[in-house]
Order: structure tokens, then sequence, then C-alpha cells
């Protein structure tokens, strides 16, 4: 609550991100302590780092201080605090934390629980409920992530200029040679954090992970490099057309799985109709949806970053450009 | 002692809380965060030794190293120009909160 | 065994939580940014350290304690990094340390 008004108060804007990376942080250390693994995983990855990553290099291209509001929004206040009284007012009625013969605890969920094991086989039942009982919904969750990509594409590549960009690029580099430390020590790294997302990615069937979080971790090693190296370096391996193509791949993977166990005789995501025995039908259908989940969360995220970035660089050439 | 140790790690965690907020320069929030960020590291660890879950050190290592990019993110992009140290500009929160500022670019 | 090994862990988690209570009072009480990040990434990374070692002593299975293993390396190849990267881009975008007058004289001299 602390941060969060200090969140509201503050002008400045980096502080802001600052707070809002501590706040995200917190929010993660609660799922820990609420015995919600997952969710805590992908917060830390995401809440905490990544989204304070991409306020910031926003801010760097917008300015630092918030304007003041012209007028005072007294309606806008009276709104919220309504909804709230009747948040506050249906909270309420609701059973208390962890309550037995709450209506949440059983209709759905003992039936996943208990079911999981023996129709899925595999150990983590917040994977099983993702990738097969709801598989759907995290079909819709794919798409939106990949849409989300392409907005902010629609946005911002359009006043990119690729012949500018390389001569930005040999201004950086330049720049960058006193960073030595922290170079050495990036490219040390770089190969064990892959290695780590690959390992999340796959042991998502048995611990904590799975495709979203893996995705993150291996956007926020190529970022890590793209920061450090510039922009030039990173796209000789992962240009723009290529980040895009594996984004759309992933969804594409996802929906052709669905489509397969339309084809085989099944319902859509139906994995039991994949292979002749109906567990190892579900491991192949939740594997190949995991890497499509996977390969768009990391291209989406790099996607995002590299637009931010080139047109923070242009901005940054057009800065240095105007006192000449 | 591992409920001792959380605890005081807690502690040092408002302690670092309370220099993010305050700190008047920008660098005092950045080293604040950062040391937030590597306590909950160690308080995630704690946290599933003590409820007897060790997957959570997975966790913890994806944190360790988001910490590390976001502080390396933070100090890239405060090259560029919107972040000049001011020495005049040290305030605490409440009063950048007050004072009525021009929007400098 | 048993009892010396959860010994050895608590005294090990004891002088960790110590050493980071310590830091996060003196990131508070110093008056300079440059000394505030020296409390903080020595005793952040020993701190670290101890109590990693000290939950190291107590974990049963073996993949706990490579998994302790990678956290306390990536920790301490991580953490005088970020301070060395701090305190330079502080330095280059102006932030001057505060050097009291009695030192002053020596500096200037040179």
């Amino acid at each position: 609550m602390i941060v969060a008004i200090a969140i509201i108060r503050t002008r400045d804007l980096f502080a802001v991100t600052m707070l809002l990376s501590i706040y995200g942080l917190l929010s993660a250390s609660f799922f820990v302590t609420l015995d919600a693994v997952d969710v805590a995983f992908t917060e830390a990855a995401v809440g905490a780092g990544i989204s304070g990553l991409l306020m910031l290099v926003a801010i760097s291209i917008t300015g630092r201080k918030e304007q003041r509001a012209k007028r005072k929004p007294f309606i806008a206040l009276l709104v919220v605090s309504l909804t709230a009284l009747l948040l506050f007012y249906g909270i309420s009625d609701m059973p208390y934390f962890g309550v037995p013969d709450a209506p949440i605890h059983n209709h759905v969920a003992p039936r996943y629980i208990q079911d999981s094991m023996a129709e899925v086989g595999i150990p983590n039942v917040v994977t099983s409920v993702l990738a097969t009982y709801r598989a759907f919904d995290t079909f819709g969750e794919v798409v939106v992530i990949f849409t989300a990509g392409i907005g902010v594409l629609a946005l911002l590549s359009a006043s990119n200029n690729h012949s500018q960009a390389k001569n930005i690029v040999s201004d950086q580099n330049a720049m960058d040679k006193r960073h030595l430390v922290i170079r050495v020590v990036t490219k040390i790294l770089f190969p064990f954090i892959l290695l780590f997302a690959l390992y999340v990615q796959f042991h998502g069937d048995f611990g904590p992970g799975g495709g979203f979080q893996a995705g993150v971790v291996f956007a926020a090693a190529v970022i890590l490099y793209a920061m450090l190296f510039g922009m030039g370096e990173a796209t000789k391996v992962f240009s723009q057309s290529l980040v895009q193509f594996v984004a759309a791949i992933g969804v594409l993977l996802y929906a052709s799985v669905g489509v397969a166990t339309l084809l085989l005789g099944g319902d859509f995501f139906d994995y039991n109709y994949l292979a002749n025995d109906p567990i190892a039908g579900q491991h192949i259908g939740i594997l190949v949806i995991e890497s499509g989940v996977g390969c768009t969360v990391a291209a989406v995220m790099m996607m995002i970053f590299f637009s931010f970035n080139d047109l923070q660089e242009q901005q940054n050439a057009n800065n240095n450009k105007e006192p000449e | 002692m591992i409920i001792a140790a959380t605890l005081a790690i807690f502690a040092a965690m408002a302690l670092a809380l309370t220099r993010a907020v305050l700190g008047p320069s920008l660098y005092d929030r950045i080293l604040a965060v950062n040391m937030f960020g590597t306590k909950t590291v160690l308080l995630i660890a704690l946290l599933g030794f003590l409820m007897g879950r060790p997957e959570f050190l997975d966790i913890a290592i994806v944190y360790a190293l988001i910490n590390f990019i976001s502080v390396i993110g933070v100090l890239r992009y405060s090259g560029s120009n919107a972040f000049k140290h001011d020495n005049k500009a040290d305030e605490t929160i409440e009063k950048s909160a007050s004072r009525s500022d021009k929007w400098t670019p | 065994m048993d009892t010396l090994m959860s010994f050895f862990s608590g005294l090990c988690l004891l002088v960790g939580a110590l050493i980071c209570v310590s830091g996060a009072v003196g990131v508070n009480r110093f008056d300079d940014f440059y000394t505030r990040m020296h409390a903080a990434s020595v005793t952040d990374t020993l701190g670290a350290a101890f109590i990693l070692i000290g939950l190291m002593f107590i974990s049963d299975q073996f993949i706990v304690i490579a998994k302790l293993m990678i956290i306390l390396l990536l920790g301490l190849i991580v953490g005088p990094t970020t301070s060395h990267v701090l305190a330079k881009a502080a330095l280059k975008n102006g932030l001057k340390p505060n050097i009291p007058e009695q030192s002053r004289d020596d500096i200037s001299k040179k």
C-alpha cells in the first residue's frame, strides 16, 4: 500500500518505474507465501523485470517529469470510489480463504486435482490445467500476446529507417568500449541464461515453469546482449524478420496441434488422439504447445524491445546531430 | 533458525525500501532497488526451505538474473539526456510532488 | 552428524542475517551515495553467501545443493559487477563524492 501511494504521488517518472518494479517484487513474494509457485515465477520475471525495463526505454524517449494535471478530475475519483465500495461489498459475501466447502473447491478443482495424474501423467498440476484442461484459454492468451506485439510494431515501425540505423550503430559501439567489465561478464553469462531458459521450458512438467516463463528468460538474455553490444550485433543473429517469423510460428504451432487433433478424429485440443496411448498423446500435445508458447512469448518480447530501442537510438542520433 | 533469518531479511528489505522512498538522488534509488532484489532472492530461497518446497529455487535463480538485467538496463538508459544528474535537483518525493514544475525536455 | 550439520547451518544463517541487516542499516545511515554503495554491495554479497552456505548444510537432496551453488555463483558474479556499473554511471553522470575538508587539500595539491 505504501509503495502504491508513493507511486501515485511521485512526479519523477524514473522513480515511479523503480517503485513499480518493487511493487512487482512484493507481489511475487506474496505469491510465494501463498504457495503459488508458477504464478510467483511469472510475476517475478515479467512484472519486476521486463515491465520495468520496457517502461524505462519508453521514459528515455519521452522525458522524465510528469506534467501536472490541468484540472482536478473529480468525476473520475467519484467513479473509482463507487467501484471500490461495490467491490468491498461483493467481497464481504465471499467465503473465507481456504474454507473447504467454498464453491471454488467443490466443483471443478477437485476433479482436476484428483484426475490429473491419471489422465495426463505429469506431476505439475498447474501445467496440466493450463495446457490440457484449459488449452483453449491458453490459446487465447498466446494470441493476445501476439496481437500486442503486432500492435507495437504497427505503431512504432512506421518511423523506422533502416539505412539510418547502420550509422547509429557504429557510434554506439565506439561508446561501449569503455564498458569492458560488464561486456565480459555478459559474454560469460549469456550461454548459461539461454540454457536455463531451455531448462525452464522443458522442466515445466515437473516443477514450476513452462512456456511463458521460459520465453521471458530467453528474451531477457537477448535484451541484455542487445543493450550492451548495440542493436547491430543483436540484429545480426535475431533480425527483425526472423523475430516476427518466430512469433507467428509459435501461434501457428499451437493452432496446428488443435487442428491435428480435429483431423485425427477428436475434439479441438483433445490430445488423447495424438498417439496410440492417451498418456503419450497428452505428453506430446503439452510439449508442442508449450514450445509454441515459448517461441511466441520470447519473440514478442524481443520485438517490442527492438522497436523501442530503434526509436530511442534514432532520437539519440537526432539529439546528437542538432548542435552541429 | 530459518525463521529468525527470514525475519531478519524482512527487516533488511524494509530498511532498503525506506532508502528507495527517501533517497535524494536517482542513484540512491537504483541502489536501493538492487538491494531489495538481492534480498528477495534470499527470501525466496529461505521461504522455499521453510515450506519444504525446494522448487522455489528456480524462481530464485530467475529473479537473480532479472534483477541484474534490470539494473544494467537502468544504467544503460541513464546515459541518455533525460537522466543527467542535476545536483540542484535532489529532492525527496514529497517536495517534488508539491512544487509546480515546468516540463523540461 | 545431523546435529553438527544443523549447528553449522544455524551459525551460518545467523552470521549471514546479521551481515545483511547491518548492511541495510548502513545504507540508511550513511550520508553519501558512494559510501552507501560500499555498504550495500559488500554486505549483500557476503551475507548472501553465508545464508546460502547455511542452507546448503541442511538440504538433503543433491539437486537442491546444486541449485543453491548455482545461485551462489550467480550472486558472486553479478553482485560486484552491478556495483561497479552503478558507480561508473553515477560518476560519469556527475554525482560528486562528498570529500570532507581535511583530506580535500591533499587531493587538490596532487
